[in-house]
């Protein structure tokens, strides 16, 4: 047993940002030709000349008719057939919704257990996963024969850590086929939509006031309604909120919802979730606004006020309509 | 149709997180304990199916004594009768253990339909349901939020990243797991609280089930996240923050 495999992911024909951070990962290790990054699908070649510009020890393309459209019955026998011929000590995947559906049942098939949503790797293959949605960390070992499975939570390591290793000369390309028969392959999967057309536009809105399940109730909401109208901002919420209707779900955050990047995020009553956090940290400013001084927000917040919203929020319309 | 719902027990939202002792899982003394979210909605997708097509919905948890009290607020809801299987290491067994105990479980009923959240709002593996399907055997499919019944088996809705869907036919029995907001949750009522003493509430031990858990994968050590970005908290009563706050945003941030 040796080596590395990054199970890379893409999404329309490019290699995803998120598996060049799976990647990164990857190099804290083993150094870089030790890793073969995985291309699969059933069309990869264009993914494989990509992936062999980043200056990796090879590169695989597991390519078979079978794996396009994805299915989880497809990848896993797939990649099983894969694992055993290459033998690697670790296999890291990015922790999309993709690798979510496929690589546990693919590590239980190797009597593995995945470490999953990984934020921070230390010498000695020491993984670090949150617990109870981010309020706790969590150091893992894996400690059994055979692979240890990884995959790494979105934004936790920097894609650019890849670029530095591009320039080296392209890794060499090879095709692993796998045997798949159709029979194998249990599901149907159609193809992907959106609902309704949407009404708002928050990826374009310069000032987004967002509320969490710290309102409590529906009847509450006029309190941040009354905030975003002074603020001239758009009105978001947390899943929780649109998951109770209270909200359409187009007005939702988050890694599930709208991905936004205003100059001003003011997020009341909400924890900030992974999931929360990876649809508004790129925001140019943000404000944070619960009564839980380590609640994970702070964490992407640049200012913060720790008290009940119920107090805060009109306090803060006061002052903003007092300004004009 | 025959559902089993894997339903787990975590701690209450607001509870407060210390860590335990030995730095290997939190405190649990005083804790308050709820059921886990999204296995809300999976039980609460099981009746309506049950209601749609008939059958039976059996609710199945794993955990210490304590469990109990979340297996009766699944039958007073409606699951009709219920499996506790009873162990005290949920913390220290990797996904591979935990879903060695349900599968264990869920096996001799030959259920026709699975059901279990995407993911537990304490450990946060989100892989129990999809290894469950794994040693069983069956099919699944993840972040489901609504479950069709058809001739050939069922249609489900899932969700993709940012705001997108798929429709996925499968044959059963399979595995789903299923994401929060497809439906509205139902309250238990009186009427249901009362019933639900009447009903059929079978407990195993993990060691009956003869489910190991030699983990591979071993949780060292829980600690607190070490602060990494230095947030400025604006001090004093809620008007004096806000007024704070606002000139900040103005004059420092200039975002207003
Ligand atoms: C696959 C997947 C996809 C997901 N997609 C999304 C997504 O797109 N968007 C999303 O938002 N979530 C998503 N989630 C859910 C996410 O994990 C969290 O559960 C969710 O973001 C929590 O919402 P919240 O912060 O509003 O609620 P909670 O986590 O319950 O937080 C409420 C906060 O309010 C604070 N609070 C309570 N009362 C007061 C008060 N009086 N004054 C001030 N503060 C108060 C509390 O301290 C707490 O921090 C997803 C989850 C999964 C598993
Ligand atoms: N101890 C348990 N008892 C019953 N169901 C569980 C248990 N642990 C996990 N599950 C189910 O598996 C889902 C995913 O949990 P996890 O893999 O821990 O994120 C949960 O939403 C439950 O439906």
């Amino acid at each position: 047993m040796s080596g590395i495999l990054v199970i890379l992911e893409e999404r329309g024909g490019r290699i995803r940002s998120s598996s060049w951070e799976a990647l990164a990962a990857a190099l804290k290790l083993g150094p870089a030709q030790d890793i073969t990054a995985v291309v699969i699908g059933a069309q990869t070649a264009a993914l494989a000349a990509e992936a062999a510009a980043k200056g990796v020890g090879k590169v695989v393309r597991v390519e078979h008719p079978l794996l396009a459209p994805y299915t989880a019955d497809g990848y896993c026998a797939a990649l099983e057939q894969l694992l055993q011929n290459q033998g690697p000590t670790q296999v890291v995947f990015p922790h999309t919704y993709q690798v979510r559906d496929y690589a546990p049942a693919l590590a239980a098939r190797m009597g593995q257990s995945l470490i999953g949503d990984v934020v921070a790797i230390e010498d000695g293959a020491v993984f670090t996963r949150q617990l109870m949605q981010g309020r706790l960390n969590a150091n893992y070992r894996h400690s059994g024969n055979g692979p240890c499975f990884v995959s790494t939570q979105a934004g936790a390591f920097r894609a650019d850590a890849v670029d530095a290793l591009a320039g080296a000369s392209p890794a060499t390309i090879t095709t692993f086929t796998p045997n798949l028969d159709a029979s194998q392959i249990r599901t149907e999967p159609g193809e992907p939509f959106r609902e309704a057309a949407q009404t708002v536009d928050l990826g374009s809105a310069q000032r987004i006031v967002s509320v969490g399940r710290g309102i409590k109730e529906e009847q509450n909401l006029g309190l941040v309604k009354d905030l975003a109208a002074a603020l001239g901002a758009e009105l978001a919420a947390s899943r929780p909120i649109c998951d109770n209707g209270w909200l359409p779900m187009e007005r939702q955050v988050g890694s599930s919802g709208q991905t936004v990047a205003p100059k001003l995020y003011l997020a009341v009553g909400i924890s900030g979730a992974i999931q929360h956090l990876v649809g508004m940290k790129g925001s140019q400013c943000i404000v944070a606004i619960n009564k839980d001084p380590d609640a994970p927000i702070f964490e992407v917040a640049d200012y913060g006020i720790v008290g009940d919203l119920f107090e805060v929020v009109p306090a803060l319309t006061e002052t903003v309509k007092a300004a004009k | 149709m025959k559902i089993v719902v894997a339903i787990k027990q975590v701690p209450d939202r607001d509870a407060p997180v210390r860590i335990a002792p030995g730095g290997k899982w939190i405190d649990e003394t005083d804790l308050q304990w709820a059921m886990n979210e999204p296995d809300a909605y999976a039980l609460e997708e099981a009746l309506q199916l049950k209601e749609k097509n008939g059958g039976e919905v059996v609710a199945l948890s794993a955990g210490p004594e304590r469990t109990g009290q979340t297996i009766r607020e699944a039958l007073a809801k409606g699951a009709d009768r219920a499996i506790q299987v009873v162990c005290d290491d949920l913390g220290t067994r990797d996904a591979l253990g935990v879903a060695k105990l349900l599968a264990a479980a869920i096996k001799p009923e030959n259920p026709d339909l699975v059901l279990t959240g995407l993911q537990s709002e304490d450990i946060g593996l989100g892989q129990t349901g999809v290894i469950a399907a794994e040693l069983l055997g069956l099919p699944h499919a993840t972040l489901i939020l609504h479950v069709e019944k058809t001739d050939a088996g069922v249609t489900v809705k899932r969700e993709l990243e940012e705001g997108w869907f798929q429709s996925i036919e499968m044959p059963l029995p399979a595995v789903l797991t299923m994401q929060s907001g497809g439906t509205k949750l139902r309250y238990a009522t009186l009427m249901g609280i009362k019933r639900a003493k009447t009903k059929e509430l079978k407990s195993v031990t993990a060691a009956e089930l003869g489910a190991d858990a030699a983990p591979v994968v071993v949780l060292e050590q829980i600690a607190l996240p070490k602060k990494q970005k230095s947030t400025q908290i604006l001090p004093g009563s809620p008007k004096e923050a806000a007024a704070a706050l606002i000139e900040k945003l103005k004059t420092e941030a200039r975002v207003l």
